[in-house]
């Protein structure tokens, strides 16, 4: 009977389909950098699909310096009991013990993040080590399928965090898809010299290939400002978006938190984008990039 | 009219590209669906898995909400996953403020009643309406049922919870079939709209 083998199986918990299905139920959507219990309720109620909590957004810290580290259990606690959505938290690259933590207080994500301070300039965290999935950042498609291959469900592009400019995310996914595209192309052998280019297992590249997208789902993170800003990101190839410090560094965080769900969903409605950045007051004031110094571009950081 | 049914996915957010692939593979036109002009064309529609209060917030906010619940009022046959099996319920045990749902279904939904994201997980299903193996059960911060009413049918239980129900037109899973390349149950829905349709003609 069918019926007993359901009731003798036990349910399998942490699998790769259970990991990267849970980011495909978040397409479409925006996550949003909240650093309080309010600000969580906030971006649920303007529609967010789910938020990241720290302590600081990136803003804040370019701004103050020093070395960035997990958030305080507490402050991750507080934001968890606040809202329904799925919670999302940093850990520093490298840290799988603050990976860990973030595992026991039960974040539905981790996003190892060059957002905080790197904790290991060799190596990321071991991520199919953990039941909770995994989000990363990429600048290319080689960084992207290392990733995977330690067990990321989920990839976004890095842009530069903190600066309210969408220059490097778009450079970020164009550069991934670009690359995605050339190969589409590719026969077997010049699949191996891919992935020696790559340096990612060429199983991975094979099954990108094929596919002609990266078989996890891909958001856009870093610099997104506008509603404008997450609708480009969308029409560039992005399944969703973050937005860290655009939202609650601006004028009206609700309305532009709101604004931005909406452009998000209608990416391609230039009308629609149009009446979401009505009146939105005050954008996050922004910093060019190209007058960053290296030291403090965090793109730079992960392997 | 041909013999191919046309059949929506609610494409506000959530595994849209997953749904719009298996019902594909059930042999139906498979189209996305935002706007409520779009709603006018589809025989059938499939509310994905998403974010619950996401998708009924843009619902409302875009004016697919009252025509969609005149339509599954008509008749319309609706298949919901996960957030649309919570969109499908009449009433949420737990609704977060000003969270709305079309209905349709004669029963009670409690959300994220499996647990968190570390709580997902997978299990063999047997559903009613479904011959043969059981069907890969995918549960992802899954809803369950707390009950139903008369006019509702359980389709499948897991642990004790019910996870799977129909009402006349309107199906429900707590799970996520499109992740598993089985179509078995998209094959079942489209066969309610191709009945449907026939009724209708």
């Amino acid at each position: 009977m069918s019926s007993t083998l359901s009731e003798n199986q036990a349910p399998e918990t942490g699998t790769a389909r259970v990991k990267r299905g849970m980011a495909e139920q978040l397409k479409g959507g925006v996550i949003m950098d909240v650093v309080t219990p309010e600000q969580a309720k906030i971006a649920e109620d303007a529609g967010a699909v789910a938020v990241m909590a720290l302590e600081r957004v990136p803003a804040d810290i370019r701004k103050d310096g020093g070395v960035a580290r997990m958030s305080d259990p507490d402050m991750i606690e507080g934001i968890i009991g606040a809202v329904s959505i799925p919670v999302m938290a940093k850990s520093r690259i490298g840290h799988f013990v603050e990976a860990q933590v973030l595992q026991s207080l039960g974040v539905d994500y981790i996003d190892e993040s060059e957002v905080l301070t790197p904790a290991d300039e060799v190596n990321h965290s071991d991520k199919f080590a953990f039941t909770t999935p995994f989000v990363c950042g990429a600048t290319n498609l080689g960084e992207a399928l290392r990733r995977i291959a330690e067990g990321a469900a989920m990839i976004r592009s890095k842009g530069e965090a903190g600066t309210g400019n969408v220059v490097e995310a778009v450079r970020h996914l164009r550069q991934i898809k670009n690359e995605i595209a050339r190969l589409r192309g590719f026969d077997n052998n010049e699949l191996y010299a891919a992935a020696k280019d790559l340096r990612a297992p060429y199983e991975l590249v094979k099954e990108v290939s094929e596919l002609g997208r990266l078989p996890v789902v891909l958001f856009s993170a870093g610099g997104v400002a506008t509603p404008a800003d997450a609708a480009l990101m969308r029409q560039l190839g992005a399944e969703g978006v973050f937005v860290g410090s655009g939202i609650f560094k601006s004028g009206d965080p609700a309305k532009r938190a709101a604004a931005i769900v909406k452009a998000t969903t209608f990416y391609d409605d230039p009308k629609i984008i149009a009446d979401a950045s009505r009146n939105l007051g005050e954008a996050m004031v922004g910093i060019n990039c190209d007058t960053l110094p290296e030291t403090e571009r965090y793109a730079n950081r992960g392997w | 009219m041909t013999d191919t049914p046309v059949i929506g996915v609610l494409a506000l957010q959530g595994d849209v590209r997953e749904h719009l692939v298996a019902l594909a593979a059930a042999d139906a036109v498979a189209r996305p669906v935002r706007r409520p002009e779009e709603l006018d064309e589809v025989d059938g529609l499939v509310i994905p898995g998403g974010e619950s209060t996401t998708i009924s917030k843009l619902a409302v906010l875009f004016g697919v909400m009252e025509p969609l619940r005149a339509r599954v009022r008509d008749g319309l046959p609706v298949y919901g996953t996960c957030a649309g099996m919570i969109m499908l319920a009449d009433k949420i045990l737990d609704p977060r403020s000003g969270q709305e749902t079309v209905g349709g279904i004669d029963m009670i939904v409690r959300r994220n009643a499996f647990g968190r994201q570390n709580e997902s997980f997978e299990a063999a299903v047997d559903l009613a309406g479904v011959p043969g193996e059981p069907v890969e059960g995918v549960f992802i911060r899954a809803p369950w049922v707390e009950s139903v009413g008369a006019a509702a049918e359980v389709l499948a239980e897991h642990e004790g919870h019910i996870v799977a129900v129909r009402q006349g037109n309107a199906l429900a899973t707590s799970f996520h079939p499109e992740l598993t390349g089985d179509h078995r149950v998209h094959r079942l829905f489209a066969d309610m709209v191709r009945a449907n349709r026939e009724t209708e003609s």
